[in-house]
C-alpha cells in the first residue's frame, strides 16, 4: 500500500440554525446549492482535486441526507481500496458514549481513524463553505516553513473583521496571535476554519485538550490558542479567490445569486477545478414554447412552461404556464403552479406551489418568531409543503416543512408571519 | 425477470447517417440531449431486470466502449453477471470481423454457453423506445413458441422509412405468417422493432447449426428461413419507437423529444433512461437569452436566441446568434450573430461570429465533429 501523506477531516455535524427550516431535518453541508450540488461537494471535490482520496467525514446533527449523498464516496471518484471517504459518527465506547462536545473532540475521539493510516499531516476543514483551494498548495507552504500548523486566512474589510477568528501574523506569514472575534481587530486576516497540522503534534494538543475539562474543545477557541502559547511554529496562508460561509438566508440566498451574474466570481464551469456530486438520473431539461429563462440557472429533469428571471433552478422542478419566478431559488423536485408569482423565495425540495400563488408579495416585516433568521425579505417554504391554490404569503415568511392545505388557517399569509405543521399560524 | 438475459446487437455498416456514423457505430449517435441511442435498449433491459446483457460491436466501436465502460450507470458492474461488450477479434477460427448478426453471437457463443437464464432477449442498439419486456416474455411462455417478434404498427412511418424496416403478416393466432426484410415496395405498416425473445439453448443450436451453413444473419438466416418450421409469433406493442436509420428519422426523432408526450413516455413514466454521467454544472442562461420549445444540456450557456433545438452539453450560444429547428452536440460554439437553421452540428463544432447555415426541414444539413465554420 502506499501510505498517505495525508488525511483529509472533513467536519460536517454543524447544524447550521441560522439557516432556519432549510436546515430542520438535514445537516448544513446537505443544504443544496448551486443548482445541483449540497455544500459539502465543495469540500469533497477540493480534496480529490488536489490530491487528497483519504477522507474521514465527521458527523452529528441530522446526518441521514449526508450519509446518503456520500455514500461509498462514487461521485468524488473516492471509492477506493487504499483510502477514500469514510463517515465518522459518534458512538458508543466501552466506558462511555457521547456526543461530538466541540470540533476538537470530534477528532480526538477519531485519533485511531487517523493513526491507522498514520499520515505525516492532516488537514481539518469544515463542510460549510463555498470555495475551491487547492489544499496540496498550502501544503507545500506548510512543508516549506517547517510548520507544526498552518491556518488559511481570507483578508476580510476591516469593518467584518470582528466576526471572525483573526490571525495577527508578521509580514512572512508567522502567526505571533490569535484573536476569537475581536472587538478592536488589529489585522483583516481572517481563519476560514481550514487547517494542516503534523498529526503527532496535533494528537498530543487533542489528549491535553480532553483532559481540560474547562475546555471547549474547540480547534479556534482552544487548540490553536494553546499550541501559540507553547510557541509552536504557526503559519498563515493567504487564500485569495471566491470564499463564502453560506450560514443565514441572506448569505445562502445571495451566494446562490452569485452565479448567475454575466461572468460569475465563483466559476462553476471550470475543466479543470470540476465539482463533483451524484448526478440526477434526468433528461436534460425542456423549456416550453411560451416559456422563457433569462439570467438563471437551470438543471436536468426540469420542465419550464413559465418564465424564469434571476433564479437558481435546481434538478426535476416543474414551472407551469404563466408562472412567473424572479429572484428565487427553487430546489429539486418541487413543482410550481400555473399563473404563480414567486420574488425572493427559496423554495423547498419537492415543495408544491400552487395555482395563482403569490410568494413575497407586501412590504418587509421581519419574521416574528425569528427575527433573527428571517429578516432579509425572503420567504422560505420548507421542504415538501404545499402551498394550496390561490394563496398569498408575504415577505419573510417561514413554511415549515410538509405543511398541508389543512395547516393553512388562512389563504392569506401576511408578511413576517410563519405556517407550522398542524395549524398553526402565527 | 430473473431468468432472463439480453444480447444487444450494435448493428452493421450504414452510411445513410452520413458524418455522424462515420465515426461512431449508430447505437452511440447522440440523442436528446445526453443520451447515446444504445441507453434506450439498456435501460430497457435494466428497468426489466435484466442484469446479464451481452453487447456486440462491430463497427468504429471505439466510442460505444468508452460510453458503456464497465456499466457503471447502468448498476451492470456487478460481480455476478453484469455488463460484457464483445468486440471482434482474432483467433484460430475466428477473421476477426463478423460477418453478420448471427455470426457475431456465434463468435462469442461461450458467453451464451456459461450463462445460465433460460431466456434471452435480443434487441437492437440503434432504436429509441422504452419497454418492459416481462409482458412480452408471458406471452412467449403463453404461446409456448420457439421466437417471439415484437412489432407495432408503423403508422407514422413513411414509405421509404418502411422499406428499411422487417416488415410483417400476422396471423390471427399471432403467428407470424411472413417477415421481409428492408422490402423495395412496403406492403403493410405492420413492423418488426427488432426485438426477439428466444431460449438461450434453442438460440445456441439455431446458430451453430446456421455458421455451419454458412450463413450469418439472424433475421433472413434464421428467423426467416425456419417461418415455416418454428412456432414463431408476434407480439405488439403500441408504444413510441424510432429507428436511426437515416439522417431524416435521426433529426425528426430528436425534434419529437420536443413533444410533451413523448418525454412523459421516455423519461418520465415506468423507469428512467440511464446514460453515462459527466458532471457538467447546470445550464446558465443570460440576460439575452430567448429560448423557446427545446432541450437544453448541462454546461449550456446561452446568450443567444434558440428555438426548436436539441442542445447537448456544454453547447455555448453568443449573443445575437440564431439558432432554429437544429440539433447540437455536445462542446459546440455558435458564436455572435452565427444563424442556424435545419442543421446537425456534431461535437465540438464551431460555427464563427456571423457565419450562417441553413437545411431544409426534410434535409437537414451535417456538419462533422470539429470542423471550424
Amino acid at each position: 500500500m502506499v501510505k498517505k501523506e495525508i488525511v483529509a477531516l472533513l467536519l460536517a455535524g454543524g447544524q447550521g440554525s441560522r439557516l432556519g427550516v432549510l436546515t430542520k431535518t438535514i445537516a448544513k453541508p446537505a443544504v443544496l446549492y448551486g443548482g445541483k450540488y449540497r455544500i459539502i461537494d465543495f469540500s469533497l471535490s477540493n480534496c480529490i482535486n488536489s490530491g487528497i482520496d483519504t477522507v474521514g467525514v465527521l458527523t452529528q446533527y441530522q446526518p441521514l441526507k449526508l450519509n446518503s449523498h456520500i455514500g461509498i464516496g462514487k461521485p468524488w471518484d473516492m471509492d477506493r481500496i487504499n483510502g477514500g471517504v469514510t463517515i465518522l459518527s459518534p458512538y458508543l465506547k466501552e466506558e462511555v458514549g457521547e456526543w461530538y462536545k466541540g470540533t476538537a473532540n470530534a477528532v480526538f475521539q477519531n485519533i485511531h481513524y487517523v493513526d491507522k493510516i498514520s499520515p505525516e499531516y492532516v488537514i481539518i476543514l469544515s463542510g460549510d463553505h463555498i470555495y475551491k483551494m487547492d489544499y496540496s498548495q498550502m501544503l507545500d507552504f506548510h512543508k516549506r516553513n517547517n510548520a507544526e500548523a498552518t491556518i488559511s486566512v481570507i483578508d476580510v474589510p476591516i469593518e467584518e473583521a470582528g466576526r471572525y477568528g483573526i490571525m495577527n501574523a508578521s509580514d512572512d506569514g508567522r502567526i505571533y496571535e490569535f484573536e476569537e472575534k475581536p472587538a478592536q481587530p488589529k489585522s483583516t486576516l481572517a481563519s476560514m476554519g481550514v487547517y494542516i497540522f503534523n498529526w503527532n503534534t496535533l494528537k498530543q494538543y487533542l489528549i491535553r485538550d480532553n483532559e481540560n475539562t474547562l475546555s471547549q474543545y474547540d480547534f479556534g477557541k482552544n487548540i490553536i490558542p494553546m499550541m501559540l502559547e507553547d510557541g509552536r511554529s504557526m503559519w498563515a496562508y493567504k487564500f485569495s479567490g471566491y470564499w463564502r460561509d453560506v450560514g443565514t438566508i441572506q448569505a445562502f440566498w445571495e451566494s446562490n445569486m452569485d452565479l448567475i451574474s454575466r461572468i460569475p466570481d465563483f466559476n462553476l464551469f471550470d475543466p479543470n477545478w470540476r465539482i463533483y456530486t451524484p448526478n440526477p438520473v434526468a433528461p436534460a431539461h425542456y423549456i416550453g414554447p411560451d416559456g422563457s429563462i433569462k439570467k438563471s440557472i437551470v438543471a436536468e429533469g426540469c420542465m419550464i412552461y413559465g418564465k424564469l428571471k434571476n433564479s437558481v433552478i435546481f434538478p426535476g422542478v416543474i414551472v407551469e404556464k404563466n408562472a412567473v419566478i424572479e429572484d428565487s431559488i427553487i430546489m429539486s423536485g418541487a413543482s410550481i403552479g400555473e399563473g404563480a408569482v414567486i420574488n425572493q423565495c427559496i423554495v423547498g425540495e419537492r415543495a408544491y406551489v400552487g395555482r395563482h400563488v403569490k410568494l413575497g408579495v407586501g412590504e418587509i416585516v421581519p419574521n416574528e418568531h425569528k427575527p433573527n433568521i428571517y429578516n432579509s425579505g425572503i420567504t422560505v417554504i420548507g421542504e415538501a409543503a404545499h402551498i394550496p391554490d390561490e394563496a398569498h404569503v408575504g415577505k419573510n415568511v417561514m413554511i415549515d416543512i410538509e405543511v398541508t392545505q389543512e395547516d393553512f388557517c388562512d389563504f392569506k399569509i401576511s408578511s413576517g408571519k410563519n405556517v407550522y405543521k398542524g395549524g398553526v399560524c402565527e | 425477470m430473473k431468468n432472463v438475459m439480453g444480447i444487444i446487437l450494435t448493428g452493421g455498416k450504414n452510411n445513410r447517417l452520413k458524418e455522424l456514423s462515420s465515426i461512431r457505430s449508430i447505437s452511440a449517435v447522440p440523442v436528446a440531449g445526453k443520451y447515446r441511442a444504445i441507453d434506450f435498449a439498456l435501460s430497457s433491459m435494466v428497468n426489466s431486470g435484466i442484469t446479464n446483457v451481452g453487447v456486440l460491436t462491430q463497427y468504429s466501436f471505439r466510442s460505444l466502449m468508452d460510453h458503456l465502460g464497465s456499466g457503471k450507470e447502468w448498476d451492470l458492474d456487478r460481480k455476478n453477471d453484469g455488463l460484457f461488450v464483445f468486440p471482434p477479434y482474432l483467433s484460430e477460427n475466428d477473421t476477426g470481423w463478423y460477418r453478420g448478426s448471427s455470426d457475431a453471437m456465434f463468435n462469442n457463443i461461450t458467453f451464451l454457453k456459461r450463462s445460465n437464464e433460460k431466456y434471452v432477449v435480443i434487441a437492437q442498439g440503434n432504436c429509441i423506445y422504452k419497454v418492459s419486456f416481462d409482458s412480452m416474455l408471458e406471452k412467449h411462455i403463453e404461446n409456448k413458441a420457439d421466437i417471439t417478434i415484437a412489432y407495432r404498427e408503423m403508422n407514422n412511418f413513411g414509405e421509404e422509412e418502411l422499406s428499411l424496416l422487417g416488415l410483417i403478416k400476422i396471423g390471427d393466432d399471432g403467428k407470424i405468417l411472413d417477415l421481409q426484410e428492408k422490402p423495395p415496395h412496403p406492403w403493410t405498416k405492420t413492423g418488426s422493432m427488432g426485438i426477439y425473445i428466444i431460449e438461450r439453448e434453442l438460440l445456441i443450436s439455431l446458430l451453430e447449426e446456421s455458421v455451419a451453413h454458412g450463413n450469418y444473419d439472424f433475421v433472413k438466416d434464421i428467423v426467416i428461413r425456419n417461418l415455416g418450421t418454428l412456432n414463431i409469433y408476434g407480439y405488439e406493442y403500441d408504444v413510441y419507437w424510432r429507428s436511426l436509420s437515416t439522417v431524416q428519422m435521426y433529426y425528426r426523432c430528436n425534434m419529437e423529444m420536443l413533444d410533451p408526450e413523448v418525454r412523459r413516455e421516455l423519461f418520465i413514466e415506468n423507469g428512467k433512461v440511464y446514460t453515462k454521467v459527466k458532471d457538467e454544472s447546470p445550464a446558465k442562461y443570460n440576460d439575452e437569452a430567448e429560448v423557446k420549445n427545446s432541450i437544453i444540456g448541462d454546461g449550456c450557456i446561452i446568450e443567444g436566441t434558440v428555438e426548436n433545438c436539441v442542445l447537448f452539453r456544454g453547447v455555448t450560444i453568443r449573443k445575437g446568434a440564431v439558432v432554429k429547428d437544429s440539433i447540437i452536440m455536445q462542446g459546440a460554439c455558435i458564436e455572435e450573430n452565427a444563424i442556424l437553421r435545419y442543421a446537425i452540428l456534431d461535437k465540438n463544432v464551431v460555427m464563427t461570429q456571423g457565419k450562417s447555415l441553413k437545411g431544409e426541414a426534410d434535409w437537414p444539413i451535417i456538419v462533422e465533429k470539429n470542423v471550424r465554420v
